[in-house]
């Protein structure tokens, strides 16, 4: 209680006035006073207390300087009293000595390194915030010597700031309590600056993905350039970078929304890769690429299944077919059967007679895709088939060609 | 067996799988009446077993292993049917006959045959007919006897001949 002062409630020159709460006690330390049910005004430089009333009149009140300060707490107790529920909320405010030339206060001397402001109804979380940052602005250092209106102290005698009285010099148990603050408050600051870097991280992420994003797309500009390494290279690379945000389930509301955007997602990524293999490719191979793809969020084969299935709905270049056989495959609109029909048939007046797995051999294709091929050409006429205890064999269509 | 001339297709291992491209199959199955027919006729047979056909050179081809399912061969012969070239003796379709000519020709051949030989208003068997020195040189010495006999039923109906039964043979009378 001793660095309290009594003064007139008037703002010096360049103090101004922050906040104010009402039914507030001080306790000297943890001893309670005479000064009950006040009201706090919180300046720039000083916390006053005043009983209500009094401050606006500019009578007499207490006065702390905020430089005696070092240190906040917020104290929050249950009330003694088994029918008491209430909580006694409490700023405790953690004093520096008091300076000389200081004004009469309340007391002259004081056991206590501390005081307490109790607020009845409650800690306002602005008022802390602002006895804070008032606390930490030190108003006090930037400007001139205040100079107190109805003062007639000396120059010599006004009090200066005295911030290094927070230092660690000070020995005994309000020592160590203060320097286990200043632990405490120098792990806060370092976990902040640590989940910055993260932050930081994500925002470089971000960028890559940007940048390979625009990578995959100038690629798929420069198409007729397949045979080239490099761009074969960048492509594989993209393959298993992954894709930015996969689309999830979750994402969406509706499932029929999900698989929409689903079905773009194959589309943009199959486009290059279907090219690449000759405009065809079986289900199951697709669905390992798609989640080779994705890295992480990988899709169930009937989510590939029902995305497919809507991939003429979204105008994509490329569709599900399914076959005779029974084999599902993706195309290319571009791809042709006639094409694939003359191919074959071709492959087979050169070679007499083709088996799947010869087909595939030549074709470099798989041999699910080499079968449908040969059935596609009988399809057209252009090939018949021998099956034997040999196995399914496919010659060029003679019955039809020759005239016999 | 000598005489037959196997056609190109006879050695071309997809003869003997009936195709599933509708074009082709018409082709196929109309090639395969034509081998039979052929090789029924050289052979003087005018009769298959179906189970039997595994044996026959007709269906199975040796030389390039391969040969025609009994499923195959059934459905060849039913093709027939339909244009009347083949007929099943029983429900249980295991014995087909062939007509490479239809029973109207056979008929026909047969009378004129008989009007030819001035045999108008007379007997004949059966026997004399298939087998008898004078119809050596004709397409239907030797022929099937139920086939025979199917022929002249329907010249029967046509009015042109009887069927008569003797002791122990058959007859026909010729008008």
């Amino acid at each position: 209680m001793d660095r309290f002062e009594y003064i007139d409630a008037r703002l010096f020159e360049g103090e101004t006035y922050i906040k104010r709460d009402k039914n507030v006690k001080i306790y000297d330390g943890e001893d309670k006073t005479q000064f009950t049910d006040g009201e706090v005004i919180l300046t720039t430089h000083r916390i006053l207390w005043g009983k209500p009333g009094d401050i606006p009149k500019g009578l007499v009140c207490l006065s702390l300087h905020l430089y005696y300060v070092f240190c906040l707490e917020e104290e929050r107790l249950k009330a003694n009293g088994v029918f008491d529920l209430s909580f006694k909320e409490r700023i405790i405010l953690h004093l520096g000595p008091a300076l000389p030339g200081k004004r009469p206060g309340p007391a002259v001397v004081s056991p206590y390194h501390f005081v307490k402001f109790s607020f009845k109804d409650g800690i306002d979380p602005a008022f802390y915030k602002a006895l804070n940052d008032a606390v930490s602005a030190k108003a006090w250092e930037r400007l001139s010597p205040l100079v107190s209106p109805s003062s007639s102290t000396s120059p010599t005698s006004s009090p200066k700031p005295v911030t290094s009285i927070n230092s660690k010099i000070r020995s005994g148990i309000v020592g160590i309590e203060r320097s286990i603050e200043e632990q405490h408050r120098a792990t806060d600051e370092s976990i902040t600056v640590a989940f910055q870097d993260l932050t930081k991280l994500m925002t470089k992420a971000k960028d890559m993905v940007a940048i390979s994003k625009n990578i995959s797309a100038k690629i798929r500009e420069k198409q007729g350039d397949i045979s080239e390494d490099d761009t074969v290279r960048f492509k594989s690379y993209l393959m298993s970078l992954g894709i930015d945000d996969p689309v999830t389930r979750d994402t969406f509301r509706s499932d029929s929304e999900y698989y929409m955007g689903l079905s773009q997602q194959i589309s943009d990524m199959m486009v290059a890769v279907l090219m690449d293999c000759g405009g065809i490719m079986s289900l199951a191979d697709v669905w390992c690429r798609v989640n080779r793809a994705r890295g992480l969020e990988l899709i169930s084969p009937e989510d590939l299944l029902n995305a497919c299935k809507l991939l003429q709905t979204i105008g994509a270049p490329m569709s599900m077919r399914k076959f005779p056989s029974g084999a599902c495959v993706l195309q290319l609109n571009s791809h042709r059967d006639e094409e694939v029909a003359k191919d074959t048939s071709r492959l087979l007046e050169e070679n007499g007679f083709l088996t799947p797995v010869k087909l595939s051999q030549i074709a470099s294709v798989s041999v699910l895709l080499a079968r449908e091929r040969l059935f596609t050409t009988e399809r057209l006429g252009l090939a018949c088939r021998d099956e034997s205890i040999e196995g399914l064999a496919f010659y060029p269509n003679l019955f039809l060609k020759s005239v016999s | 067996m000598a005489e037959i001339s196997w056609p190109w297709q006879y050695n071309f291992p997809p003869f003997f799988t009936i195709q599933p491209h509708t074009e082709t199959r018409t082709k196929q199955l109309e090639a395969w009446q034509q081998l039979i027919v052929e090789y029924l006729k050289s052979t003087k047979q005018s009769t298959i077993d179906v189970r039997e056909s595994q044996n026959s050179p007709l269906f199975n081809n040796a030389s390039i292993n391969r040969k025609l399912s009994q499923e195959a061969v059934l459905t060849i012969l039913e093709d027939m049917a339909k244009t009347g070239r083949a007929a099943p003796i029983d429900k249980s379709k295991n014995i087909w006959e062939i007509y490479w000519h239809s029973l109207d020709e056979w008929g026909n051949m047969i009378y004129s045959w008989a009007s030819n030989n001035g045999l108008n208003n007379s007997v004949c068997t059966i026997f004399e007919l298939r087998e008898g020195e004078n119809t050596v040189d004709e397409e239907f010495h030797g022929l099937d006897v139920n086939i025979l006999i199917k022929a002249l039923k329907r010249l029967e109906t046509k009015g042109k001949c009887e069927l008569m039964e003797f002791n122990d043979s058959q007859g026909v009378k010729f008008f």
